[in-house]
């Protein structure tokens, strides 16, 4: 079984939500992103988004555009985001690790190739940001036989037809975009959320995470109210750029994750 | 001889073009951009549209442009009869005005009050902000600092419309981050506002749209030298950045078997890595900003950096159309160098009293090259896709005689 499948029943089996934490891989350094996963298991976060950096990422805001240019700058591949992976996995790291990333840089690296090479590492599952179901026919197949799960997007903005395509062919969980936007921080949430989540649980069993824009404990609250979980990425990811060289970078960045995760760990 | 296929029904219904093309974007833009595929399939049948296109091309942007014979530019090189299809003659001063008036016409049948665009020389950044000005729009412009700096004019020009300017400091801040910053405004504001691409990539249905709306251009063209000549010509050429004056130029005639097209790509100062933005030289297969063609990357799949003296052609990608026609050997593609390019800037300005952009002065410098290899009894037309004006201080830092 597939470890965010086992994860998130889990979960529902004992009534809590997940917190999901987003970073960039290789901000800083590969080695900082393997321990970073290492404190937010031990944290009590529920499964880590990779970023996988990119040169052009036209739907995230400025924080990750920084960590992107980071972790390029130290010299990330996604091979090596792959090696750091499986490394984590032979240390014993059970926490659901999903691929957030353009499509380019695995386009490049050759489709097939990837997803034998991820499934090995012990990838759980991968998100496109730019690759929608209608381009996406041969690569969701060649990660369905693989074990691989195609995490996909719903934002405000799909109208019911297109949902019912992409409930479809997702796996794991759907990722409901809590607003029109790039990925960033902001003060309050985008009304309508539970609407938009009713119509997805109309459409699909499928855990349902909220993301884009959380960055408060407060919201994290609300935002998992209405689902089964929460994304958080900005405001991690804003910590680890300013903790730059700093020692216990880890330590104090899992520190941020605990409070931000707080609200989900002592409600049931 | 061997029967051809007609080249038609390109882009498919799914906006591809054999392998390229299609639509690559977040989830967000994925209905708002079927939305403008349907809108748009609308309007291309709709005759009412199409007249309103037509009147303001006529009456706004001042078409037809002449189809120019060069007789002393073809006397000078000796060889081919050369023609100038003269797009710099129009309102604002470069092909880019047709394609926004098409934009803009659909943005108000949207009922969009907003407009957003990215540029590069600040040619289409120029032509949005006169349309949005025509017809009372917000107007926003995404420029890289780099391009606003060597463009400086035309950023003033922008203002002076009442668009607002902003500078995209991320990246190598020129035309591609210009794209990314203007898609993240409209993935933002996509209730309210309608993106105009400027060129002929992205994702679908914009290298459809704007190659439509630029083939205005070689509709004319083609009329104008059967008049004057009594024939189809025997070359064609533009250049390529995007690729959007080319491909109204080649679309026309793409079922013409005789006529021989091809596209100029900026050769830079050499085509080494990250010193030029020849796609065809150096780019392979990739996804960049919508749509899947040739785009120059490294190993890992990260965006290369690019150089071309002309801002308009300094691009990663090549508008996915050029890859299917290249491939389908229907149009071949070539690079001119900076210094090519300039001495075709100066070339065509002392011989024919006309300044070309930057950008057209690349297919100039192959008409340089190729004009005199042809017979005389030859012709060829060059799209003269904008003049020069906005270059002349960034030309004067590379001609170093003219002091």
């Amino acid at each position: 079984m597939n470890r965010i499948d086992r994860h998130f029943t889990a979960l529902r089996k004992t009534g809590k939500k997940a917190f999901v934490a987003y970073i960039t891989a290789g901000d800083h350094s590969l080695d900082v992103t393997a321990s970073l996963v290492r404190e937010f298991e031990k944290s009590g976060v529920d499964a880590v988004e990779l970023g996988v950096p990119f040169s052009d990422p036209l739907a995230d805001g400025a924080v990750n555009q920084s960590a992107a240019d980071r972790a390029l700058r130290s010299g990330t591949s996604l091979a090596g985001i792959l090696r750091t992976v499986e490394k984590l996995r032979r240390e014993g790291a059970q926490i659901p690790l999903i691929l957030f990333t353009y499509f380019n840089p695995i386009h490049r690296y050759g489709l097939k190739r990837f997803v034998t090479d991820a499934a090995k590492a012990g990838v759980d599952g991968v998100l496109y940001l730019d690759l929608p179901p209608e381009e996406s026919g041969e690569c969701l197949d060649l990660m369905e036989s693989a074990g691989l799960h195609a995490i996909h997007l719903v934002s405000p903005t799909t109208p019911d037809a297109r949902l019912a395509r992409i409930v479809r062919r997702a796996r794991g969980f759907i990722y409901y975009v809590s607003r029109e936007g790039v990925t960033g921080m902001q003060s309050k949430l985008q009304g309508g959320i539970a609407a938009n989540v009713a119509r997805i649980r109309r459409c699909t069993k499928l855990p349902l995470v909220i993301g884009f824009g959380i960055s408060t404990p407060a919201q994290v609250k609300s935002a998992a109210s209405f689902a089964d979980g929460c994304v958080v990425g900005s405001v991690i990811v804003k910590r680890i750029g300013e903790l730059q060289g700093k020692p216990g970078l880890a330590r104090q960045v899992a520190a941020l994750v605990r409070r931000l995760a707080a609200p989900l760990k002592t409600i049931s | 001889m061997k029967r051809q296929t007609p080249y038609r029904g390109y882009p498919n219904r799914t906006g591809h073009f054999g392998p390229y093309g299609g639509m690559f974007v977040p989830e967000t833009l994925m209905t708002p951009l079927h939305h403008l595929a349907e809108e748009y399939d609308r309007v291309r049948r709709d005759p009412a549209f199409q007249k309103e296109f037509d009147y303001y091309l006529r009456e706004y942007a001042g078409r037809p442009t002449p189809l120019y014979f060069a007789e002393r530019l073809t006397r000078e090189l000796g060889g081919a009869k050369i023609y100038l299809k003269r797009e710099d003659l129009l309102h604002t001063g470069a092909h880019k005005i047709n394609n926004a008036l098409g934009q803009v016409l659909l943005a108000r049948r949207m009922k969009k009050p907003r407009v957003i665009a990215e540029t590069g020389a600040g040619q289409h950044g120029v032509a949005t902000a006169t349309v949005a000005a025509m017809f009372g729009l917000e107007c926003v412009v995404y420029m890289g600092a780099v391009d606003a700096e060597r463009q400086a004019l035309n950023v003033y020009r922008m203002k002076l419309l009442g668009a607002e300017v902003r500078t995209v400091k991320s990246g190598q801040q020129t035309l591609k981050e210009a794209i990314s910053e203007a898609m993240r405004d409209w993935v933002t504001n996509v209730r309210t506002t309608h993106y105009i691409l400027g060129s002929a990539l992205g994702s679908h249905p914009y290298p459809m749209m704007v190659r439509d709306f630029q083939s205005v251009l070689g509709k004319e063209a083609r009329q104008q030298i059967l008049k004057k000549e009594g024939r189809l010509p025997d070359l064609l050429t533009a250049c390529v950045g995007g690729g959007s004056n080319a491909i109204g130029l080649f679309y026309p005639f793409v079922n013409d078997r005789s006529v021989r097209m091809v596209g100029v790509e900026a050769g830079g100062m050499n085509l080494k890595k990250g010193k030029h933005a020849a796609r065809f030289a150096g780019g392979v297969l990739g996804v960049l900003q919508g749509t899947r063609t040739f785009v120059l990357q490294d190993q890992d799949g990260q965006i290369a950096l690019t150089h071309s003296v002309s801002a308009g052609l300094d691009y990663a990608a090549v508008g996915p159309e050029h890859s299917w026609l290249r491939e389908l050997g229907r149009a071949e593609y070539t690079s001119a160098t900076d210094q090519e390019a300039l001495n075709g800037f100066q070339t065509l300005s002392r011989i024919e009293g006309i300044i070309p952009a930057l950008e057209s002065s690349h297919a100039i410098a192959y008409t340089i090259a190729q004009a005199p290899k042809m017979k005389k009894s030859k012709i060829m037309i060059v799209n003269l896709s904008g003049r020069g004006d906005k270059d002349v201080v960034e030309a004067s830092k590379h001609i170093k005689q003219l002091g």
